[in-house]
């Protein structure tokens, strides 16, 4: 069926309106970051006076940028792929068996989801700390501390999203797996895992998100060498001079691989939450 | 039939290797229920998740609402556990409306509430309104869908950095359309100090929140059949008709999860705030989490600080109870 007229004229004015207002910023970014420095000093010009990509090679040198991004990657990418795997376990199991205490465990960790980052920022500071000092394991101020905590962020989430997916699949097919010889974990690997890809997917994109987003444990959790590109970033903007153009061209080199990964990814992301959220 | 069981040492251990390889004479035993057949496999499943909610969300938690009974400045911060014990005086310092403190927790709650009425409202408009209109395809509507998401992809300290520069009052980009381009101000304007901050903060929030509205969404309207539009246009209804009597009431059970999540989210937020204002915000736009965080790292009073996260921790169940009630409560009258 045709949609009338009033339907297509409201579609493209509302369109319109969201488009502009999404792209408001990533085009000041980019034209920002191509401009000299009197340009992003002075007014404001919708048409830079004159191109310059200065400022891509001067963001490493105001800042140690390349060593916040590669924090930023051992970090946000460690927490994915250790989030990833212990959610796959804990879908499978909630998914598969029935046990004591099954919707206690869903129910305290999907809970945890609501919980005031701020209320266990300073207990979890001072826990990692005591830690550090009986057993030697430094977590205060280590990548490893922030690995730890960011894969509890998209823990909640990436379980919920996993158990609709698995459930999703039929259980006929990991059966079939057991009787041919499979253990309970051959079944999960062999047959669930492959089946749920997308779903594994989403999860994992998402994961990476929070944890490459993340900006109040990484400000308080890290030290100059293990500091990550949320924290990083603000090097530009605390000094009197502020470097606009090159806090532009940071902030766009820094977003670029999240967002080529989420757009390349996020037929998936929608696939995943149709299975796992919505239902 | 008993003694078999006892006298087979394997069963009850061998349940890991799936029950493979043994004797004829195992078939003959009744069915093991569930429960026990799998052993602790599911425990040792959960083992990783649980051990690591434990130690960073749930002890941490137990701590901090510990700590909201001691008084717990800086000197205390190495040895926290002989700081003194304070009882409820944390709490009724941050409940003491008349003193500073009290006061600011309470303008800083109202400003909260106000804010995330607001953003909510708006990113859930937004989102249904281009869930709604990307439904039907047409041409460019993948580009479009990508668009839309680019502020949920884009990291909050890019982006929200990226706004803070529009919103410079001497070379941003907001002051320039409203006071040199349309003259609509009779001089450029503060928006990151003073009162414009609560729209300044506002607009950042609607702008990256609403494209997880429209996920949820457009994901909640794959499940709608479409029979039921073909249904209804054979019965005549148009297409404002349909969305109307279809696609919104269709969308109710999504939109309740998702308008909690919002509020939890918009309520709780800390990043927006402080990138776009720094560590402390305007008096305007002092959401509750930047707030509490100013409140103890800032000023080194980490009791009092506990004590707010505690209360607001509590407000938060408590509308979360409540509002789940409610909705459930709905559910049921209208589903019959």
């Amino acid at each position: 069926m045709a949609a009338p007229a009033s339907f297509v004229w409201t579609r493209r004015i509302v369109l319109t309106l969201l488009t502009g207002f999404v792209l408001l910023p990533v085009y000041v970014m980019v034209s920002s970051s191509l401009k000299p420095l009197q340009d992003v000093s002075g007014k404001f010009q919708w048409i830079p006076s004159g191109l310059t990509v200065r400022p891509y090679f001067d963001i490493w040198k105001t800042v140690p940028l390349a060593k916040y991004f590669g924090n930023s990657l051992i970090v946000a990418g460690s927490a994915t792929v250790a989030s990833v795997i212990i959610a796959v376990f804990s879908a499978y199991a909630v998914s598969r068996y029935s046990f004591r205490g099954k919707r206690v465990f869903t129910v305290t960790v999907l809970s945890t989801q609501m919980f005031p980052g701020i209320l266990f920022l300073l207990p979890l500071f001072l826990i990692y700390v005591n830690i550090g000092k009986s057993t030697g394991i430094e977590l205060y101020g280590s990548r490893g501390g922030l690995i730890l905590t960011y894969l509890t962020f998209s823990l909640p989430f990436s379980i919920w999203m996993l158990i609709g997916y698995f459930d999703s699949i039929p259980k006929d097919l990991d059966e079939a797996a057991k009787v041919d010889g499979c253990g309970p974990i051959g079944a999960l690997f062999r047959v669930v895992v492959p089946a749920a890809v997308p779903g594994i997917v989403a999860v994992a994109v998402y994961a990476f998100m929070t944890a490459w987003g993340e900006v109040l444990f990484a400000s308080v959790m890290t030290n100059d060498s293990t500091r990550t590109l949320a924290v990083g970033l603000q090097g530009y903007a605390t000094q009197n001079d502020v470097y606009w153009n090159q806090v532009m061209a940071a902030s766009l080199v820094v977003s670029v691989p999240v967002v080529a990964g989420f757009l390349l990814l996020q037929r998936y992301l929608v696939a995943g939450l149709t299975a796992g959220a919505v239902k | 039939m008993t003694s078999t069981v006892t006298a087979d040492p394997r069963v009850g251990k061998s349940d890991s290797g799936g029950g493979r390889g043994t004797g004829g004479a195992r078939r003959r035993l009744p069915r093991i229920p569930d429960r026990i057949r799998n052993g602790g496999l599911p425990y040792l499943l959960l083992l990783p998740a649980v051990l690591l909610e434990l130690l960073v969300h749930l002890i941490p938690m137990i701590v901090g609402i510990v700590m909201s009974f001691r008084q717990l400045t800086q000197f205390f911060i190495s040895n926290w556990g002989n700081a003194p014990w304070t009882g409820l005086d944390n709490y009724s310092i941050a409940v003491d409306f008349d003193a500073p403190i009290g006061e600011a927790l309470l303008h800083s709650f109202f400003v909260t509430c106000v804010f995330t009425f607001f953003a909510v409202g708006l990113s859930w408009l937004f989102g249904v309104a281009a869930a709604i209109m990307l439904q039907e395809s047409f041409k460019g509507r993948g580009v479009l869908r990508a668009i839309f998401l680019v502020p949920y992809a884009l990291p909050v300290y890019a982006a929200v950095i990226t706004w803070a520069f529009m919103f410079q009052r001497d070379n941003g980009l907001v002051n320039h359309v409203l006071h040199d381009q349309l003259g609509l101000t009779d001089q450029p304007s503060f928006w990151l100090i003073g009162d414009n901050s609560f729209y300044a903060l506002l607009i950042v929030s609607v702008w990256k929140g609403w494209p997880f509205a429209l996920l949820i969404l457009m994901a909640g309207l794959q499940n709608i059949p479409r029979e039921l539009y073909e249904a209804a246009s054979i019965d005549g209804a148009g297409i404002w008709q349909q969305i109307r009597k279809i696609t919104l009431p269709s969308l109710r059970p999504v939109n309740q999860v998702l308008v909690l999540v919002l509020f939890l989210w918009t309520f709780n937020d800390f990043n927006t705030p402080f990138v776009l204002f720094g560590r402390a915000a305007p008096k305007n736009a002092d959401l509750i989490s930047l707030h509490i965080y100013q409140s103890s790292f800032v000023t080194w009073n980490f009791g009092t600080g506990s004590a707010m996260s505690v209360l607001l921790l509590l407000f938060l169940l408590l509308v979360t109870a409540v509002y789940l009630l409610v909705t459930s409560r709905k559910k049921k009258g209208s589903g019959v």
